[in-house]
């Protein structure tokens, strides 16, 4: 991990259409366990990805890498064409500092399953640290912009309330209002509607459809939910063992999977439903 | 057998109520020397330098296994030894500060150790700084599980002050042991001293339990 | 001096010390946990005089100090008639003090037993007595040996203060050979050397061997 030979890496990605995010040969292991076998992955501007997949197979860990909540073992993962993992220092790529980290967080959002959102802070006050006491905005203009966010995602009436006094489904809507908060060019969905009850599922889902509609956000998003999957993504990887095993298009994937693997794993969560 | 004089009793109380601000002041000083230095334990054991963690680990183990009269003791006596003289008030507040340090520095790794990680995961997907993420985050979740233990030991820390009187501090034992070496009466200091400890120790226990509740509404976690 | 001259010519003393402070830490851990179920059980008494007795012995003792207490028994009690001679003083008062905290911890485990347990004691008809006895007390006796192993570490730092009544324990012999040697970084260094290797080394150990006994005994490995 720590003389890996980084010169086949580009310091930047220049040219006409360098990908919002890129993966380039990404190893990680636990262990001896490898969870990511040197994965290629890229995501261009304004493009909605979804990964499906079995559980183990590291769809999870592909999100929480690149919001850095993990490192990684192999390769480089670049954001808008500036290395995230790695830094240029005299010419050459060397593993990024805390500083480096936090500049090129600011690009990324995400939604967690668990929510998270910051239980001891009101609705409106989730959405306001960020913008407030990272990015610096006024307060009266981050209170402005946060109510605004609140209000597409329908909670703009809850924004006073503590999480505790929430529903799973109201959480989450808040958790995206958090995350929008911080204007990322990239947003993460980590399995958003698992936690939630099926009753509930559909009012997040149909946040997350506005926002394919009317921004033009590069979004990632891990998810069970077949069919939302099938209706809202540009493009589906399915991955198994580390590796993506067939994507495209979700009516090819979905109507005309290739490879064995994804016809058995569809066949199996087609019955399940 | 049981005489119990009353004239006495009023006699000595103003002595022991002065000595009961004492008791108090020590009980404060030391509990505030132990709560910002058992913060200091703490977050030591939470760095990335293992030396450090292990270094902390072991001192705080090794005060708590011993026992405070005995390092009440040691910081008195081995101080003029090395040419360095500590009053007994300054030597007192040193072992009972630390004493306690080392046990409220395991109530706040307890407390610490119970927020979510998902809460450090979103600090991070939100670009707070480390700083930020404990004061903000963090530290404020870890305090409502920590103001049970935090109070208790405060209630301790006041009922172990009486050990100070072994190297002179003028508190409520001291001044007791004192009103009977010069009268030879024992039943009423001691007993009067007893009562003061309770009548102090009771209600601050059942303060402090509303107190925790009160934070909890505060903070909006119930 | 050097350590070792020191060693060689207190070690004798040192080592009777020690030897007391062990005699004293068993026999009041012995009555402190005899209290300690008594009391804790009291507490749970359906009878409101015999939980009233329980909670007021309880609060008097957690709510005072130890030294308190065993100033108080040692000097008040004789007026009273009821006069203990000082080694015995020491170890009642220690013993009666963590018995208190250890009624608490009786307390606490006895109500953790699973409702469930409580049920089909019932279902099978046991009389409450045979319930606690067979059913509830061997597993609450699992949920609690953790919290006594800290306990009989507060016991243990707690027989130090009986030397303040002149019982020839660790902290009274160190305490007389610093008064005449002025060696005070040696004798109460090597003291908290030798009451942290009890606790750390001895009390703690025999608590882990006890929780494996015991989760062997109940069939738990």
């Amino acid at each position: 991990m720590t003389d890996e030979d980084l010169s086949g890496f580009p310091l930047a990605l220049e040219g006409p259409d360098v990908p919002m995010v890129s993966f380039r040969t990404v190893t990680k292991r636990y262990g001896e366990l490898v969870v990511l076998d040197a994965l290629n992955l890229d995501v261009a501007e304004g493009e909605m990805v979804t990964v499906i997949g079995p559980s183990g197979s590291g769809k999870t860990t592909v999100l929480r890498m690149l919001m850095t909540l993990e490192t990684i073992n192999g390769g480089v993962i670049y954001v808008d064409g500036k290395p995230l993992t790695h830094m240029p220092r005299n010419g050459r790529l060397v593993r990024a500092d805390s500083r480096h980290l936090r500049q090129m967080r600011s690009n990324i959002g995400m939604c967690f399953q668990h929510f998270n959102l910051f239980p001891h802070m009101t609705a409106l006050e989730n959405c306001m640290e960020g913008p407030v006491h990272v990015l610096g905005i006024p307060k009266a203009e981050a209170r402005a912009r946060s109510e605004e966010l609140l209000d597409m995602v329908g909670m703009a009436d809850k924004r006073d309330q503590h999480p505790s006094r929430l529903s799973g489904g109201q959480q989450q809507r808040v958790a995206i209002a958090r995350a929008l908060a911080m204007r990322p060019k990239v947003m993460l969905f980590d399995e958003v509607t698992s936690a939630l009850d099926p009753e509930v599922i559909g009012e997040v889902t149909n946040v997350i459809r506005r926002l394919v509609a009317e921004h033009n956000l590069t979004m990632l998003m891990v998810t069970h939910q077949m069919g939302f999957a099938k209706d809202i993504s540009d493009r589906v990887c399915f991955f198994y063992g580390g590796r993506i095993e067939e994507q495209g298009a979700p009516d090819e994937l979905f109507g005309n999977p290739q490879k064995e693997r994804t016809q058995q794993f569809l066949s199996a969560v087609k019955e399940a439903n | 057998m049981f005489d119990w004089r009353w004239d006495f009793t009023w006699q000595i109380l103003p002595r022991l109520v002065i000595a009961t601000g004492n008791t108090l002041m020590a009980a404060g000083f030391g509990y505030a020397i132990a709560v910002v230095l058992g913060l200091v334990f703490a977050l030591a054991q939470r760095t990335p330098s293992r030396t450090l963690t292990f270094v902390v680990r072991e001192a705080v183990e090794f005060i708590r296994s011993t026992p405070l009269v005995l390092q009440i003791f040691f910081v008195f006596y081995v101080g003029p030894q090395f040419g360095l003289r500590l009053s007994p008030w300054t030597a007192g507040m040193i072992a009972i500060g630390l004493h306690y340090a080392a046990y409220l520095s395991e109530v706040y790794r307890g407390g610490l150790d119970s927020v979510p990680k998902g809460q450090w995961e979103a600090a991070t997907s939100l670009n707070l700084s480390t700083t930020r993420t404990y004061f903000r985050v963090i530290i404020p979740q870890a305090l409502p599980p920590s103001l049970a233990g935090m109070g208790n030991y405060l209630v301790g820390i006041f009922k172990d002050t009486p050990m100070l009187s072994v190297i002179g501090v003028a508190e409520l034992m001291h001044t007791a042991t004192a009103i009977g070496s010069e009268t030879y009466r024992y039943l009423e200091p001691y007993t009067l001293v007893g009562l003061i400890f309770l009548a102090i120790s009771l209600p601050t226990a059942a303060g402090i339990r509303v107190f925790e509740r009160w934070v909890r509404r505060k903070l909006g976690l119930s | 001096m050097s350590y070792v001259e020191f060693l060689s010519q207190y070690g004798d003393r040192i080592l009777s010390g020690t030897l007391v402070t062990m005699v004293l830490t068993v026999l009041a851990a012995a009555l402190a946990v005899a209290i300690a179920l008594a009391a804790g059980l009291m507490r749970l008494a359906p009878n409101v005089l015999v939980r009233g007795t329980a909670t007021v012995y309880i609060e008097i003792f957690r709510g005072t100090s130890l030294l308190v207490q065993l100033y108080w028994i040692f000097f008040v009690l004789p007026l009273f008639g009821i006069t203990l001679e000082k080694f015995t003083a020491g170890f009642v008062a220690v013993g009666m003090n963590l018995g208190a905290y250890g009624a608490e911890v009786v307390r606490g485990a006895i109500l953790s037993v699973p409702k469930g347990q409580w049920e089909a004691a019932l279902a099978i008809n046991m009389s409450p007595a045979t319930r606690m006895r067979r059913v509830i007390l061997p597993q609450a006796l699992l949920i609690m040996l953790p919290a006594w192993g800290n306990l009989l570490i507060e016991l243990l730092k707690g027989t130090a203060l009986v030397a303040l009544i002149a019982v020839a324990d660790l902290m009274f012999q160190v305490k007389q050979i610093n008064g005449t040697t002025f060696l005070s970084a040696e004798t109460f260094g090597t003291a908290l050397i030798i009451y942290y290797i009890l606790a750390r080394f001895m009390i703690t150990p025999f608590m882990r061997w006890l929780e494996r006994f015991m989760l062997r005994k109940v069939g738990r490995v």
